[in-house]
């Protein structure tokens, strides 16, 4: 056991990732920061459609989708890796509806169906042709977030953007939060009153699928440093933390924005420790986060509801009765 | 092993006690740990370690399949067999449960406790593993109901975070594991996706007891697994102990998932839950039968899985096993004979043919009736006219109930005669739609003007039995209420009697 977990140092694990490993800590953390906001924010939004876990159907059956990509372009670039994880999110989208509208198996089971079946294609797809897609099974499940600054880097009109994956991933957070600003008014609406949408001439549909479909991307550039599972942790914790604070969507939204930049900070720091995959080490971090949260939130905490429940004793006797 | 599954049989005695004695839960537990000891004494299956598997050719491979020579084959077979029953019958449970999801929730939480069991022998030691995923499991399932207590976040959520979460924690674990020096590390990536040809004699065993288990406790506590899963209301007003009902199906789902990790792997073991059950659903209504079709289809599917996956060299057997599910269910999906979509497809297509002919029918009914039943046949101009459509639509119609032997076509296909089948089909519409009409006018008082439009559907669906009883009703009347007489049982057997000339049995098909 001692070997399992190493010796707490706090030097090693504060100290040294930011002196000496500087060049390297600074790119996982602002890659942890960006997947995390890009994914938060718009998990945010499948949170209050009851999807949470559609998204957890489109992070897995993305992998289909790239692997066909790299089989057909026989190329890694990020256009056809795009134009794979856009066609297999709208693929799934739309089996999820055909299962659960065309039969009366309920939209749970449709998505269980749905979701493992093009893994599976995914998964037999990279095995079979092992030699010609270049990604690994393990990859597709936890990614690989601790090589990011390895990656080559880009150069703009003379200036170093930094490496390819944070400056892909960083395009997409940004358009994320400009997308989620312009159309701020659809989603809120659509998301909360699709009857009101539907009355104010906001085509819920249109909206639903564009959701669907900027999940895919988000999903697909998060996709090598994290993992097809991880993702879905990325998409809920930061959300599901922030509205155990707050019930303002503004609110809840900033405060995605900052449990996604303590969880890559943190986890980076617990990575360190236990020298364990750093992508799941953020997401623990998250989670851990998210059970502060869930202990001390001021409005629905679970201290406050044991401090309101010894309070007022006799509103749980006439529940009782 | 023996010891494991005792505890398991007693703690769940042990909590069973708490229950009031209203349902002789005792009787059928006591049972239930017999058989369980029973079978774990049967069970005396030694053998020697599997044989690592050679690269030959597909058809080599599939020989040496079906031979069942290989010791490998024999407990990749089975092992996908027995889990495919397993996951089959819980998943209907689960599947009309509507916790489909809870499944995938579960499956992904055993991640860290199958971690933590391979640390505790640091090797493959199936029945460490087995404790560590169920306790995982549960407290999986465990989270997911208190996070929905205690929060205002949905159920989607809490699955979808704890899920994760867990899995965050097992990937760790595992990546903490693969770099400890001490220990054989090997096996622990096979979890993942899974490998049926790493399966031992003791995988093989565990996966026996699990699925003995299941289906002795299936088949007796049936009942209560029922009606709580169909009515959970009903049943705790019946006082059915439903939330302990509840954990039990979820910890016989935690064993049907840790027993799958080996061949399925974590990522798809809740497509085994799900597929099979689902598609049962689909074939379907009754509980029994949909358990007896799941575990058959989970069979299949495991089987063909373990197959597929053993043809090629590196195939894993757990996402092949999936696309087998898959393919069944596609299958239900498409051809099921109630709820299949192009069964449906087909039966609301041959209905909307039957209803058009039948109005074709009518309307040549109509077009001899307002001549007074003279002249043998109608020409396609009236039937278009009559019809308010194209002459080709109407050629078209006509072309229909030919081939349906309930017309024919004459001079050059421009005159339709009714043959008898057609004369009785339309007497028979024309009388239900006049029938109708009046039983709306007499019965329901709705003025005569308003019933046309409800006859126009109803006609086509009356049966025998209604339009007896209708006539008993009305009094045998041969008036509708617009003053058009009822085509009565005599025309309909005959043909036109009432057409003044009773004894001839004409003006259906043209004595040609």
């Amino acid at each position: 056991m001692n070997s399992l977990v190493p010796a707490f140092n706090f030097h090693d694990v504060f100290v040294l990732p930011w002196t000496t490993g500087f060049s390297s800590t600074v790119w996982i953390v602002l890659m942890g920061f960006l997947v995390a906001v890009a994914c938060g924010l718009v998990g945010n939004y499948l949170m209050l459609r009851r999807m949470a876990l559609v998204g957890d159907a489109i992070s897995h059956s993305v992998l289909p989708g790239l692997a066909i990509a790299f089989l057909l372009s026989n190329s890694r670039s990020s256009t056809a890796m795009f134009v794979g994880a856009l066609a297999a999110g709208i693929v799934t989208t739309i089996i999820i509806e055909t299962i659960h509208k065309k039969t009366r198996v309920k939209q749970d089971a449709a998505i269980g169906i749905a979701f493992t079946s093009l893994f599976a294609i995914g998964v037999v797809l990279i095995s079979m042709y092992a030699s010609k897609i270049d990604l690994d099974q393990e990859c597709v499940l936890y990614g690989e977030i601790g090589f990011v600054s390895l990656e080559p880097s880009v150069q703009l009109a003379g200036a170093t953007l930094g490496p390819m994956p944070v400056v892909r991933m960083g395009i997409v957070a940004i358009l994320t939060v400009l997308l989620i600003v312009l159309f701020y008014k659809e989603l809120l609406v659509s998301s909360f009153d699709p009857a009101l949408a539907f009355s104010l001439g906001i085509n819920a549909t249109l909206v639903h699928y564009a959701l669907m479909c900027w999940l895919s991307v988000v999903v697909v550039s998060a996709f090598e440093s994290v993992g097809a599972i991880l993702v879905v942790a990325m998409l809920i914790l930061p959300g599901a933390t922030a509205s155990m604070l707050s019930q303002r969507l503004p609110v809840v939204l900033s405060l995605t924005v900052i449990h996604a930049a303590l969880s890559s900070v943190l986890g980076v720091h617990l990575g360190t420790w236990l020298n364990c995959s750093l992508a799941g080490a953020m997401v623990v971090a998250g989670a851990g986060l998210f059970c502060v949260a869930w202990i001390f939130s001021p409005s629905q905490g679970l201290l406050q509801r044991f401090w309101h429940r010894q309070k007022q004793p006799e509103v749980q006797f006439s529940e009782a009765a | 092993v023996n010891t494991l599954c005792q505890i398991a049989a007693n703690l769940a005695g042990a909590s069973q006690r708490d229950v009031p004695a209203k349902y002789a839960f005792s009787g059928r537990l006591l049972t239930m740990v017999l058989i369980a000891a029973g079978m774990l004494f049967a069970m005396d299956a030694r053998a020697e370690r599997i044989s690592d598997i050679s690269q030959t050719s597909i058809g080599e491979q599939a020989i040496r399949f079906f031979t069942f020579q290989d010791p490998t084959v024999r407990y990749a077979l089975i092992g996908s067999i027995l889990l495919g029953i397993t996951c089959g019958l819980l998943g209907s449970f689960i599947v009309v449960r509507k916790m489909a999801l809870v499944g995938d929730a579960l499956s992904h939480a055993v991640l860290p406790g199958v971690a933590l069991g391979f640390l505790w022998h640091t090797s493959k030691d199936p029945v460490a593993i087995f404790i560590g995923a169920t306790i995982a499991g549960l407290a999986g399932a465990i989270a997911v109901g208190v996070i929905k207590q205690t929060t205002r976040l949905k159920e989607d959520t809490a699955l979808g975070m704890v899920l994760a979460t867990f899995f965050a924690v097992g990937i760790c674990l595992v990546t903490m594991i693969q770099r400890l020096p001490t220990g054989n590390k090997s096996g622990l990536d096979k979890f993942l996706f899974g490998q049926a040809a790493a399966m031992g004699p003791d995988d093989i065993r565990l996966m026996a007891i699990v699925a003995g288990l299941t289906i002795v406790a299936v088949f007796l506590f049936y009942k209560e697994f029922l009606v709580t899963s169909f009515d959970e209301g009903f049943a705790r007003a019946t006082g059915f102990p439903t939330r302990l009902i509840h954990y039990s199906l979820m910890l016989l789902v935690a064993f049907a998932v840790v027993i799958s990790l080996q061949a399925v792997g974590v990522v798809l073991v809740s497509a085994m839950l799900i597929t099979p059950a689902a598609a049962a659903y689909l074939l379907t209504d009754r509980m029994n039968r949909m358990l007896l079709l799941a575990a058959f289809f989970g069979m299949a599917a495991g089987a063909s899985g373990a197959f597929l996956s053993f043809l090629g060299p590196n195939l894993p057997t757990g996402p092949l096993m999936v696309l087998g599910a898959t393919l069944v269910f596609g299958v239900a999906f498409l051809f099921g004979p109630r709820h299949g979509v192009v069964t449906r497809w087909w039966r609301q297509h041959s209905r909307s043919q039957r209803v058009q002919r039948e109005n074709t029918l009518k309307s040549i009914y109509h077009v001899l009736e307002s001549r007074n039943f003279q002249g043998e046949g109608v020409s396609l101009v009236e039937l278009a006219e009559r019809r308010r459509e194209s002459i080709e639509e109407a050629r078209q119609q006509a072309k229909s109930l030919c081939t349906h032997r309930l017309a024919t076509l004459h001079d050059d296909g421009n005159m339709i005669f009714l043959t008898p089948e057609g004369w009785q089909l339309a007497c028979a519409i024309v009388r239900n739609h006049r029938l109708w009409e009046l039983y709306l006018t007499n019965a329901a008082s709705i003025a005569a003007d308003h019933v046309h439009e409800d006859a126009e559907k109803i006609e086509h669906v009356l049966g025998e039995d209604v339009v007896r009883e209708l006539e008993r009703r009305l009094d045998y009347a041969t008036t509708d209420p617009h003053g058009k007489s009822i085509p009565g049982l005599s025309e309909i057997r005959k043909g036109a009697s009432g057409r003044g000339k009773p004894d001839e049995v004409v003006g259906y098909g043209g004595q040609l």
